[in-house]
């Protein structure tokens, strides 16, 4: 496959609440971030992920064409989807060989509705969403189904606010205090931030990567998988998708120094390391992940972000991210990234 | 471009008002099987699946491709969800064809969908994001001011309309899967029908249908049955709100239409496309696009319509299947346009197949006018 390279990534100061901001608004300073790092105006290919219900209306990615200064009219598309998953469409736009950048974006607001009962209707409207399971209640199925320690997953509830409050962009939350239940077995510090924000990464081929970027991050497998959505059809305890996928982009032909994993409660975590055969020396969620930032919609594409970072910032030469999507983790996306 | 793409199976449901004996998993399975066997294959034989519909507010289902990852044998495999408004039929296509033209796949399933008969989509279409007030009702309130400035600017008389709203009905009325099937439909029948959106009126506006539309893409290695190669594929969008942008005649899609050409080696439009399937949704955007896309001049669209170039025994015909006045499920009707090309150059469409079609126009708009898809298919390799 051509190489392509991330060679800029930026997102913005992610808040707990509506700033007020409209979408438009919020992915503005993040794509002219990106526009001024690379000196780039133009882009072979543009490509978003966000999601309508987040919105609560029909149509809401039009709009975000107004922050882009689209004129002249630009070759652009867009996945209801995490911004991931527009990262991977443009990766393979990028293979025909014939442009040499590209721009993707993901943004999203969960402050504006109610993300628990919102995500309900992703289920099967005929079988699963009358049941009236939520977000939380088939997350708190998986966690049963994994069945961890405790301490195992306050730990990493503890580490990953510990490592969000040292990051910038993500929300401060203080270390995990109380037992007090959200949905068992999962406690109320278990569950992810609702997190409005927007993330914005930059693809170059060949020559134009190494010019734009003194380091670029370089994808050396991206892949992504779905499995059935019936919950009973799934040992939800395993991600055989996160697996599938993790060998397909070739996760495991060399060590991983930092993953980023779009783990949205502590037990997500432990499946996926696990799916991904991440052992002790990889070091996971550095930036605090999504328990401690989770603008939905984006967040897949912050974790290719804070993957590519650590290679730019010469910290790290081979990077795992991965972007999930679905109930129970149901759709895994993963991208190898090597300096 | 990349490497070649066929298209090599096409599935499509019966459009109707509703489909009440399916779910919606059931829909697009239908689809999804009919393209399949025509293609001579199965779910087996199928790398990944794209599938692309319109706001996910229609069904009330948020991001149905989970949901339906099982109905179109895509578990295990990639999958991927297209909107890109009234265009993502079409840009469901291109994300398809991508997949093979950069060569990560050898065979895609291509998927798309709208079961309207779950809500109202005209009221769908008329909330607009908090606190700016939505100013029109349905698609046909925002398009008809833009209809009417296309009339004051090329004079075109007021039943130009009523001719599109007659032939692609008549048209349909030969393609076995149309929703709109009016035996006797005159422009007297058109004319007498309520004015809904000044100059729209009722008969000559799309219907609301339930329907799905699948097609099988192949590499040239994997290539099956009876191909339509893919000669030109591109896509172009503009911002809605830019106070210069002509929304009548969209730089957007006169981009994207140079694009396809360009790749294709078309220069004349009307001379070299046999057969074009246009997203048509209101009877006047005929003759706007005829000038859009270059079939003609500035100004002179409308002409070409009244003179019957565009119908299905004219020189240049336009939307054979009846088009998106005979059929809408709106998250297909793009896909469903560039279906019935690659079936047109294939020479499998039935009783409203144009002799001899070589060389095929899909093309597919969205949003504000401003989101446009186009490929172009022919029955030789590029």
């Amino acid at each position: 496959m051509r190489d392509v390279a991330i060679v800029a990534f930026a997102q913005t100061r992610h808040t707990d609440h509506d700033t007020g901001a409209s979408e438009p608004e919020l992915i503005q300073p993040v794509i002219n971030e990106v526009k001024e790092r690379t000196g780039l105006d133009r882009f072979g290919f543009t490509c978003s992920g966000s999601c309508d219900y987040l919105a609560g209306a029909p149509f809401s990615f039009v709009s975000a064409l107004d922050a882009l200064a689209a004129w002249p009219p630009i070759s652009e598309s867009h996945v209801e989807m995490d911004g991931a998953w527009a990262l991977y469409e443009a990766w393979v736009r990028l293979q025909h060989g014939d442009i040499d950048s590209a721009l993707v974006y993901g943004f999203g607001k969960s402050s504006l509705g109610d993300l628990r009962t919102i995500m309900t209707l992703q289920l099967d409207p005929y079988y699963l969403a009358p049941l009236g399971l939520d977000q939380l209640s088939y997350a708190a199925l998986q966690a049963a189904a994994v069945g961890a320690e405790r301490p195992e997953l306050d730990e990493i509830v503890r580490r990953s606010r510990a490592d969000g409050r040292g990051n910038p962009y993500a929300l401060d939350l203080p270390d995990p205090e109380g037992e007090d239940f959200a949905l068992r077995p999962l406690r109320k510090t278990d569950v992810p931030p609702i997190t409005d924000g927007a993330a914005a990464i930059v693809l170059a081929t060949g020559d134009l990567a190494a010019r734009l970027c003194p380091n670029p991050a370089y994808i050396r497998g991206i892949a992504h998988r779905i499995e059935p959505h019936y919950l009973g059809l799934r040992d939800l305890a395993r991600s055989p998708s996160a697996a599938d996928a993790a060998r397909a982009a070739g996760v495991g032909k060399g060590p991983v120094e930092v993953a980023e994993l779009h783990a949205q409660f502590p037990h997500e975590e432990i499946i996926l390391r696990r799916a991904l055969e991440l052992d002790g020396d990889t070091v996971i969620n550095p930036s605090g992940g999504p328990l401690a930032a989770n603008p939905v919609m984006a967040t897949g594409l912050i974790r290719v972000g804070e993957a590519a970072r650590r290679i730019h910032d010469g910290t790290a030469r081979r990077t795992v991210a991965h972007a999930a999507s679905g109930p129970c983790l149901q759709q895994n996306l993963v991208t190898v990234l090597e300096a | 471009m990349g490497n070649r793409c066929a298209v090599i199976g096409v599935g499509q449901t019966y459009y109707t008002t509703k489909r009440r004996d399916v779910s919606i998993a059931g829909l697009v399975r239908e689809a999804a099987l009919r393209a399949l066997e025509d293609a001579g294959l199965t779910f087996k034989d199928i790398d990944a699946v794209v599938i692309g519909k319109a706001p996910d507010l229609f069904e009330g289902v948020m991001m149905p491709e989970a949901y339906l990852a099982d109905a179109l044998g895509a578990a295990g495999k990639p999958m991927m969800r297209v909107h890109t408004a009234g265009s993502v039929g079409g840009s469901t296509a291109l994300v398809g064809a991508s997949l093979i033209q950069g060569g990560v796949h050898e065979r895609v399933l291509v998927v798309a969908f709208e079961k309207q008969s779950e809500s109202n989509a005209t009221w769908a279409l008329s909330t607009h994001l908090p606190f700016s007030a939505s100013l029109v009702v349905g698609a046909g309130g925002y398009f008809a001011p833009h209809i009417r400035e296309y009339m004051r600017r090329t004079g075109a008389p007021g039943h130009i309309g009523t001719l599109v709203a007659v032939k692609d009905r008549l048209n349909a009325l030969k393609n076995p899967y149309a929703h709109l099937k009016i035996p006797g439909i005159d422009q007297k029948m058109v004319e007498s029908t309520p004015m809904l959106w000044e100059p729209i009126r009722y008969l000559e506006t799309c219907p609301s249908s339930d329907g799905a539309c699948a097609i099988v893409l192949s590499s040239e290695s994997a290539a099956t049955g009876t191909p339509a190669w893919v000669h030109g594929a591109a896509m172009r969008s503009e911002p809605i709100f830019r106070a210069a942008r002509d929304t009548v005649s969209p730089q957007a899609g006169k981009d994207c239409a140079a694009d396809v050409y360009r790749q294709a080696g078309i220069a004349d439009p009307r001379r070299q496309i046999d057969v074009a399937e246009v997203y048509v949704p209101f009877s006047w955007y005929e003759p706007m696009w005829l000038e859009n896309l270059g079939f003609a001049a500035e100004g002179e669209g409308w002409k070409l319509t009244e003179a019957g170039a565009t119908a299905l025994d004219g020189d240049t015909p336009w939307n054979a299947s009846g088009g998106v006045l005979s059929s809408n499920p709106i998250g297909a009707s793009g896909l469903i346009r560039f279906a019935e090309a690659a079936l047109q150059v294939r020479g499998m469409a039935g009783e409203h197949q144009v002799d001899g079609a070589r060389t095929a126009l899909g093309h597919a708009y969205g949003g504000g006018a401003q989101f446009f898809a186009m490929w172009i298919v022919g029955r030789e390799k590029p």
